[in-house]
């Protein structure tokens, strides 16, 4: 798994660092390929919050996601957000 | 930002710091979600995009399968044959230095890279910012494995609280502009509507694939510019 990962992701950035001399500019495709970020990242973090194995739940995760959340709109860098997340949702298990 | 002498390697460096805390917050997410510390600091060296580890690490945790893990990760690393294009004038000519290169091409080589108003600085500060980037991510994954090692069982810290919220500092960015924001949008809904219904990892691959041919009609249609490389 690893190395397949670790391949796939050299080769994205090998493809475009040797095609990048031929087609330098803005394609269609790298407009699309911008757009896999924010839905993959949005999708991934949907799912963490509400899978609750093949159904949709609310629970402590989401309690936390959402403290993490606010935090991370008031521009909380990527630690700190993670730690308050991991926090709230510890203590609401706790509850 | 104005070029001056020295200040765009100095930026450099600081960021690589930054991003080696970082690091270490990847390295204890990995081995609490039951990666070994070998295999952790293998896959900051060889990986070597955030975004993607922090991904396949998650998927894995979540109980999904290698398959999705590894298509996760692709798709989000896939941006970075974007960039590649984008900064691909900026590498040496040979093929060799090319391949080199390549490796150093992530969001934030790539950010401080387009921020340099010439391109001798724009060429400095993308070898300096992947170099310093590449050492402290490194650096930052070991302390963090060897942490996360004694640490244990993560949900009872909450930890799979942190991977989500965590990824909403790493969406922000692209949400600046209307195509990034609708994209992700579309890629929650998607992901949401299809848990009940599909195999864990496929909520996440269906919101990618159903983003973009969102994003393809919108475009098409005219009511939304096409999107910009971002940052």
């Amino acid at each position: 798994m690893l190395l397949l990962i670790a391949a796939g992701a050299y080769g994205a950035k090998a493809a475009g660092a040797l095609a990048g001399t031929r087609v330098h500019g803005q394609g269609r495709l790298q407009q699309l390929l911008m757009l896999l970020p924010p839905a993959l990242l949005t999708a991934l973090i949907a799912v963490w919050t509400l899978d609750g194995g093949s159904r949709l739940v609310l629970d402590a995760r989401a309690g936390g996601v959402v403290v993490g959340g606010l935090a991370a709109w008031f521009r909380a860098p990527f630690l700190v957000v993670a730690a308050v997340a991991a926090a709230t949702t510890a203590l609401l298990r706790l509850l | 930002m104005t070029p001056s002498p020295r200040r765009h390697l100095r930026d450099s460096v600081v960021l690589g710091g930054a991003v080696g805390l970082f690091g270490v917050t990847f390295g204890v997410l990995a081995t609490t979600s039951g990666l070994t510390v070998p295999q952790t600091c293998a896959m900051s060296l060889l990986v070597f995009t955030g975004a993607s580890q922090f991904a396949a690490v998650g998927v894995v945790a979540a109980g999904g399968a290698a398959a999705s893990a590894v298509a996760t990760a692709l798709l989000l690393g896939a941006r970075n044959g974007a960039y590649a294009l984008t900064v691909a004038h900026l590498l040496p000519r040979s093929v060799l230095g090319r391949l080199a290169g390549a490796q150093l091409i992530i969001d934030e080589s790539t950010a401080m890279a387009l921020a340099q108003a010439d391109e001798r600085f724009a060429r400095q500060a993308l070898w300096a910012t992947g170099i310093a980037v590449y050492v402290f991510w490194n650096l930052g994954t070991v302390v963090g494995a060897l942490a996360g090692d004694v640490i244990g069982d993560p949900t009872t810290i909450g930890l799979d609280a942190a991977f989500p919220a965590g990824f909403v500092t790493f969406v922000m960015p692209h949400v600046k502009q209307r195509p990034g924001l609708v994209a992700a949008l579309l890629g929650g809904a998607v992901a949401v509507l299809a848990v009940p219904f599909t195999p864990a990892g496929a909520p996440v691959l269906l919101a990618g694939v159903g983003a973009v041919a969102g994003m393809v009609m919108v475009v098409r249609s005219g009511s939304v510019d096409p999107p910009g490389v971002s940052s």
